[in-house]
C-alpha cells in the first residue's frame, strides 16, 4: 500500500527494494534454476516446497489475517486434489488450468460450509469443528469408491500434466507448473491482503466488536476468508498430488499434513505472505539437513527410524522456541537481520 | 429544538445488577453533551445501548428519524453514528493509515474482484478514501505515525487514532467513551481542540463521557449526570454544577478525589 500523494515521507518503507528482491527471485526461479537444476532438486525440494508454501499461504489468509484457526487444511487439499482428479477423468476436454480453478472452487465451496460454525464459535471450539471437517472428508473419500475411480487400493495415478498440448511431465516441467501456479496465487493473495477486504480480515481478527461498529460485515468477512483460503489450499492440494506425489490418495492428506501446514504458518510468521515460504522452506529442508547431520555424527547407527524421531523432536522444539521467543516467526527474524545489515550500529 | 438523539426511559440490567434505570437523554443537533457520574454509574452502558452493543430491557432510542428498541450495530455506521471505546479498541495489526481508512469500510462499494484486479472503480474509491484518511490524519497531527502499526503507539496517541477512525466517516453522531482518560493536562487540551473542531467542520452531534470536571465545563453545552444507573440531573454545566443532588452524589466526591 505505498502512497506517493502525501507530503510526508513514509518512514521505514522500501517497497522498491522489496520489488527488486521479488523480481530477482522470479528471474532466479524461472531463469537460473531450470538451467542448473537436477531431478533431485525439483522432486525432493522445490516442488514439495512450492505446494506446501501455497497451502500455508492459503491457511495464513484464514488464520494469520482473519484470525480463524483451522486444523483441517489437508482436508481442503484433498478436496482440491480429488476434484481435479475426477474432473480430468470425467471431463478430459477441460484444459488443465480450468480444471485447477474448478477444483479450487469446489474446495472454496466446502470451505464456505466449513466456515459456518465460525459465525458462532471461536478459538478452541472453532478449531475442533475444523477438525471434524478433516475426519469427515477422510470418511467420504473412503466411503465413496467412485471418487478414486473404484481403485481397490484407493490409490490412483494423477493424470499427466499437459497444458496446450505441451507436456510438463518431467521433474522440471512439474516444477515449472507449480512455480507458475504459486506465483499467480501469491499475486492474488498479495492483492487481497492489501485491499479493503484484507483490511477487514485484520479488523475482524484484532477486534470484532470495533469492526462491527465501523460497518465491517463480520459474518460475510469470515465466510469469505474461509472460501478464499480454501480455494488456495485446494489448489495447493492439486499440486501436491499431481506435481509432487504423482498419485491421489487419502494418505497424502491426513491430519499430520494439516498440522504440518499450521506449523509452517507459525514458524514462518502469522499474518505475512513471506512467512509461508520461509516456513515451508525450513520444513522441507530440515529433514534433509538432519539426515546429513545424523549420518555425519552417528554413521551407520543412523537409520530412518532415528531420523523420523529426530525430525519430530527438532520440529517440536522449533515450534515451542518460536512460540516463546519469536511469535512473529522467521519473518521477524529476517526483518531484524536485514535492518541490522542496512544500518550497522 | 428537536433532539437528534433521544434516549427514552431505557433500562438495562445484568443479572441482579441495574446498569440503567429508566434513563432519558436528549441531545440536540450539533450539541456537545457530556455524561458524567461516578465509576459504575452506567455511563458506558448507556453508550453501549445507543450503539446497539447492549440490548435495553425496555425503552426506546431514537437517532435522527429512526426509533429502535435495539439499535442495529450492523447499521450503525450507515446511520451516521461513530464511536470510540473506554478501553482502546484498535486493530493492532493495521497501520494508522489503514486503521483510519477502515473507518470508511461502510462506504466501500467496489466488489472483491474489482479490488483485486485493480479495476478503475476500485482504484478511484481507494484513492478517495485514502485522501480522506490522510486529511483526518493531518488534522489530528498523526502524520508522523501514519505508517506505524496502531498497536505499537503510546497510549495517548492510540486514543487519537481511535478518534481519527471515528471522524473519518464524518459521523452525524459521535459517541466518545472517556477519550481523555489517562492523559496529561496538555494532551487533554489538545484532545478538546480536536473534538471542538469536529463539531465545527461537520456539525457533528457529540456525546462524551468524561471525568475531568474542568474539561466537561469548558467543552460541553449540556451535561447529564448518572448515579447508580439513574439520571439525577441534566442541564447546562453551570446548572448541573449548582445542583445539590449532583454535589451530593458526584461533584463533592470528584473534588475530594482531585484534592487528594
Ligand atoms: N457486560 C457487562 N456484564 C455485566 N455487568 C456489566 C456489564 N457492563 C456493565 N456492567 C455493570 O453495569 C454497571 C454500570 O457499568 P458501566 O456502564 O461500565 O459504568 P461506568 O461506565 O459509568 O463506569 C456496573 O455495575 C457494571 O458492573
Ligand atoms: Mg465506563
Amino acid at each position: 500500500m505505498a502512497t506517493t500523494s502525501s507530503p510526508v515521507a513514509p518512514p521505514l518503507r522500501r517497497p522498491s527494494a522489496n520489488r527488486v528482491g521479488l523480481v530477482l527471485l522470479l528471474v532466479l526461479a524461472y531463469g537460473l534454476v531450470p538451467l542448473v537444476g537436477t531431478s533431485y532438486l525439483y522432486e525432493a525440494i522445490l516442488t514439495p516446497f512450492l505446494a506446501l508454501s501455497l497451502a500455508a499461504l492459503g491457511l495464513n489468509l484464514l488464520t494469520g489475517y482473519a484470525g480463524q484457526l483451522s486444523l483441517g487444511s489437508s482436508a481442503f487439499m484433498a478436496l482440491g486434489a480429488y476434484a481435479a482428479f475426477n474432473l480430468s477423468l470425467r471431463l478430459p476436454v477441460l484444459p488443465l488450468p480450468v480444471t485447477l480453478v474448478l477444483a479450487g472452487l469446489v474446495s472454496a465451496l466446502a470451505g464456505l460450509i466449513a466456515g459456518l460454525p465460525a459465525l458462532r464459535l471461536r478459538g478452541f471450539y472453532l478449531a475442533v469443528s475444523t477438525l471434524a471437517v478433516q475426519f469427515f472428508v477422510a470418511w467420504v473419500l473412503n466411503r465413496f469408491g467412485w471418487l478414486s475411480n473404484d481403485s481397490p487400493s484407493g490409490v490412483v495415478s494423477a493424470p499427466p500434466l499437459v497444458i496446450a498440448g505441451l507436456s510438463f511431465e518431467d521433474a522440471r516441467g512439474r516444477y515449472l507448473v507449480s512455480l507458475t501456479v504459486v506465483s499467480l496465487l501469491t499475486l492474488f493473495a498479495w492483492r487481497l491482503v492489501a485491499s479493503p477486504t484484507g483490511r477487514s480480515f485484520v479488523a475482524v481478527r484484532d477486534n470484532e466488536t470495533a469492526a462491527r461498529v465501523i460497518g465491517v460485515e463480520v459474518a460475510r468477512t469470515k465466510l469469505l476468508a474461509f472460501a478464499l483460503s480454501s480455494f488456495i489450499v485446494g489448489i495447493a492440494g492439486v499440486l501436491w498430488a499431481f506435481a509432487y506425489l504423482r498419485t491421489v490418495e487419502p494418505a497424502g492428506f491426513n491430519l499430520d499434513r494439516s498440522f504440518q501446514i499450521l506449523f509452517i504458518v507459525i514458524i514462518g510468521g502469522l499474518g505475512t505472505l513471506r512467512g509461508a515460504f520461509l516456513g515451508a522452506g525450513l520444513i522441507v529442508v530440515l529433514p534433509l539437513l538432519l539426515s546429513r547431520l545424523g549420518a555425519a555424527l552417528l554413521g551407520d547407527g543412523f537409520d530412518s527410524g532415528t531420523l523420523e524421531m529426530g525430525q519430530r523432536i527438532a520440529l517440536g522444539g522449533l515450534i515451542v522456541a518460536f512460540l516463546i521467543r519469536e511469535p512473529a516467526g522467521l519473518v521477524a527474524l529476517l526483518d531484524r537481520a536485514v535492518r541490522r545489515v542496512r544500518r550497522p550500529a | 429544538m428537536n433532539a437528534f438523539l433521544a434516549v427514552d426511559a431505557v433500562s438495562l440490567g445484568f443479572g441482579g445488577a441495574v446498569a440503567l434505570d429508566s434513563v432519558d437523554l436528549s441531545v440536540a443537533k450539533g450539541e456537545i453533551h457530556a455524561v458524567i457520574g461516578p465509576n459504575g454509574a452506567g455511563k458506558s452502558s448507556l453508550l453501549n445501548a445507543i450503539s446497539g452493543l447492549y440490548r435495553p430491557d425496555s425503552g426506546t432510542i431514537r437517532i435522527a428519524d429512526d426509533g429502535f428498541s435495539r439499535v442495529p450495530t450492523k447499521r450503525l455506521a450507515e446511520l451516521g453514528v461513530a464511536r470510540t471505546f473506554q478501553n482502546l479498541a484498535l486493530f493492532k495489526g493495521l497501520s494508522v493509515l489503514d486503521t483510519v481508512m477502515a473507518g470508511l469500510v461502510h462506504r466501500q462499494s467496489a466488489g472483491l474482484a474489482a479490488q483485486i484486479f485493480g479495476l478503475p472503480a476500485a482504484r478511484r474509491e481507494a484513492r478517495e478514501h485514502r485522501e480522506r484518511a490522510e486529511a483526518v490524519i493531518a488534522s489530528l497531527d498523526l502524520a508522523d505515525v501514519r505508517d506505524r502499526l496502531a498497536g505499537t503507539l503510546p497510549y495517548g496517541v492510540q486514543k487519537r487514532v481511535e478518534l481519527a477512525r471515528a471522524l473519518v466517516a464524518r459521523p452525524r453522531l459521535l459517541l466518545l467513551d472517556e477519550p481523555m482518560a489517562g492523559m496529561t493536562a496538555t494532551e487533554k487540551q489538545r484532545m478538546s481542540g480536536y473534538i471542538r473542531a469536529a463539531r465545527v467542520s461537520s456539525g457533528t452531534t457529540i456525546v462524551l463521557i468524561e471525568h475531568d470536571i474542568g474539561v466537561v465545563m469548558s467543552l460541553s453545552d449540556r451535561v447529564t449526570v448518572l448515579d447508580h444507573g439513574r439520571r439525577i440531573a441534566s442541564g447546562t454545566p453551570a446548572e448541573v454544577q449548582a445542583d445539590p443532588a449532583v454535589l451530593a452524589a458526584y461533584l463533592g466526591l470528584a473534588f475530594d478525589e482531585e484534592a487528594a
